[in-house]
């Protein structure tokens, strides 16, 4: 009973407590490049989760066995090789989302959520916590990114898609509004910046501002870009050796 | 022309594609490294360094990838290339040019995972760019995460010692000056189309 208790905190972790990207703050590059639509979220937000599963499986199944000098390039060809795997299944049957992701779908590889997870979790637990972990990690990715993109798409467009793989509606198509959006069939005008890269910056921040807000309220610390201790390359990073800081 | 196809690629790297403030690549050293102006500096300049090295590398092993139908080994071997290139410059720099690693070196773990830098390489693919279009893409965008770095460090240095409230504190506050700064980027738009034309 008790393990089973500890694998469901292992879960529900990653969504509010330590939600990848509202709390630890990692793989912002993805956040802020493909929340401009609910559809794009949805699609990179569960594309990420299972190449953070299945790296998390084979990294804590391979714990023991990859020597602990060049662990990091292990973790990255074991990433790798299930982006590519993940990126030729999207391609063969969601070429639609292929196209909307672009490059942002094989630069998974690099998404810091994935690299932290291996090091942070996957290299000193068991191969099941290290899955239920991957999952809670991603789909706190996935909500947070939805979340975004909630808001950049209904201010930006006035519209929201709410489809998965091209199956689903929109929000225009539920009040059947035809060409006009939301926004304009209320007397407003939607605010185009907020799809373009100012938005997605300045969405991220009221995000984080609220995360703070009820962090604080909870007694918890505010979120931070973390120094070293988070960072998967700190083994490795000269920086450190030298007493500074990269997030000094 | 030819070297017009190269300078509108390098001009709209720069600016209106830029990496950081419109294609959102490599945000963390963005947001962590740019509180001072020197380390902003050094950064880009070891990120601009290793663009380069890393273009120049995996453009043959990507030709050849396509030549023998391996195009979807292409995310693995680049990656590979770059994390091995990386480390490999580190220990060069720091064995033989220690000046130089005093300078870059420090920086250049940070960098195998930035997705600035795996992020020019599958651009470079994606546009179908030859050997000098792709080096001059990457010298571009190099330049441009160092326009953006410098030019947000500078705002930030503004940021410190000003009151917020207490939850926009910190992380925040600093995404919305980079909104603010990216917005002086849309600026840009149509630049490159406008000067060369369509």
């Amino acid at each position: 009973m008790a393990e089973k208790k500890t694998l469901g905190q292992e879960f529900s972790k990653g969504l509010i407590k330590e939600n990848p990207v509202l709390r630890l703050v990692l793989g912002t590059c993805p956040t802020l490049a493909v929340s401009t639509s609910i559809e794009n979220a949805i699609g990179m937000g569960v594309a990420a989760t299972i190449v953070l599963i299945c790296s998390n499986i084979v990294i804590s199944a391979l714990r023991k066995v990859i020597p602990n000098k060049v662990r990091i390039p292990c973790y990255i060809v074991v990433i790798a090789a299930f982006v590519t795997i993940v990126q030729l299944f999207v391609k063969a049957f969601a070429p639609s989302l292929d196209a909307s992701l672009g490059i942002y779908l094989p630069l998974i590889v690099v998404n810091c959520i994935i690299l932290g997870r291996a090091e942070g979790f996957a290299n000193k637990n068991g191969v099941l916590a290290s899955a239920i972990d991957g999952v809670g990690m991603g789909v706190g990715f996935t909500i947070a990114l939805t979340l975004m993109a909630a808001i950049r798409e209904f201010f930006g467009s006035g519209n929201l898609t709410l489809k998965v793989l091209g199956y689903g509606t929109t929000l225009t198509d539920i009040f059947h509004l035809g060409e006009t959006d939301v926004l304009t069939a209320i007397g407003l005008e939607p605010i185009l910046i907020f799809i373009l890269a100012p938005g997605g910056f300045f969405t991220f921040g009221l995000l984080m501002a609220c995360a703070n807000k009820v962090a604080e309220s909870k007694g918890k610390p505010k979120a931070e870009l973390k120094g070293c201790e988070a960072c998967p390359m700190a083994a490795t990073c000269a920086m450190k050796a030298d007493g500074k800081e990269c997030a000094e | 022309m030819y070297i017009t196809g190269l300078v509108s690629i390098l001009l709209a790297a720069i600016t209106t594609n830029n990496f950081i403030l419109s294609k959102f690549l490599g945000i963390c050293p963005f947001l962590g490294v740019s509180k001072k102006t020197n380390t902003a500096i050094g950064m880009s300049a070891a990120v601009i360094f290793v663009m380069l090295l890393a273009t120049a590398a995996t453009f043959p092993l990507n030709k050849l990838l396509e030549a023998k139908d391996m195009a979807y080994l292409e995310t693995i071997v680049q990656i590979l290339v770059i994390a091995g290139l990386v480390q490999f410059v580190e220990i060069v720099l720091k064995k033989y040019i220690p000046g130089l690693y005093q300078a870059l070196g420090v920086y250049l773990p940070l960098i195998t995972t930035n997705c600035a830098v795996l992020g020019v390489v599958q651009l470079n693919v994606q546009n179908g760019y030859d050997f000098w279009q792709s080096m001059v893409n990457a010298l571009g965008g190099g330049l441009g995460f160092m326009v953006a770095m410098i030019m947000f460090s500078g705002v930030r240095e503004r940021l410190e010692g000003n009151e917020y409230p207490k939850f926009w504190e910190g992380l925040p506050i600093t995404l919305v000056a980079a909104a603010i700064t990216a917005c002086s980027f849309l600026g840009f738009t149509g630049l490159v189309d406008g000067i060369f034309g369509a």
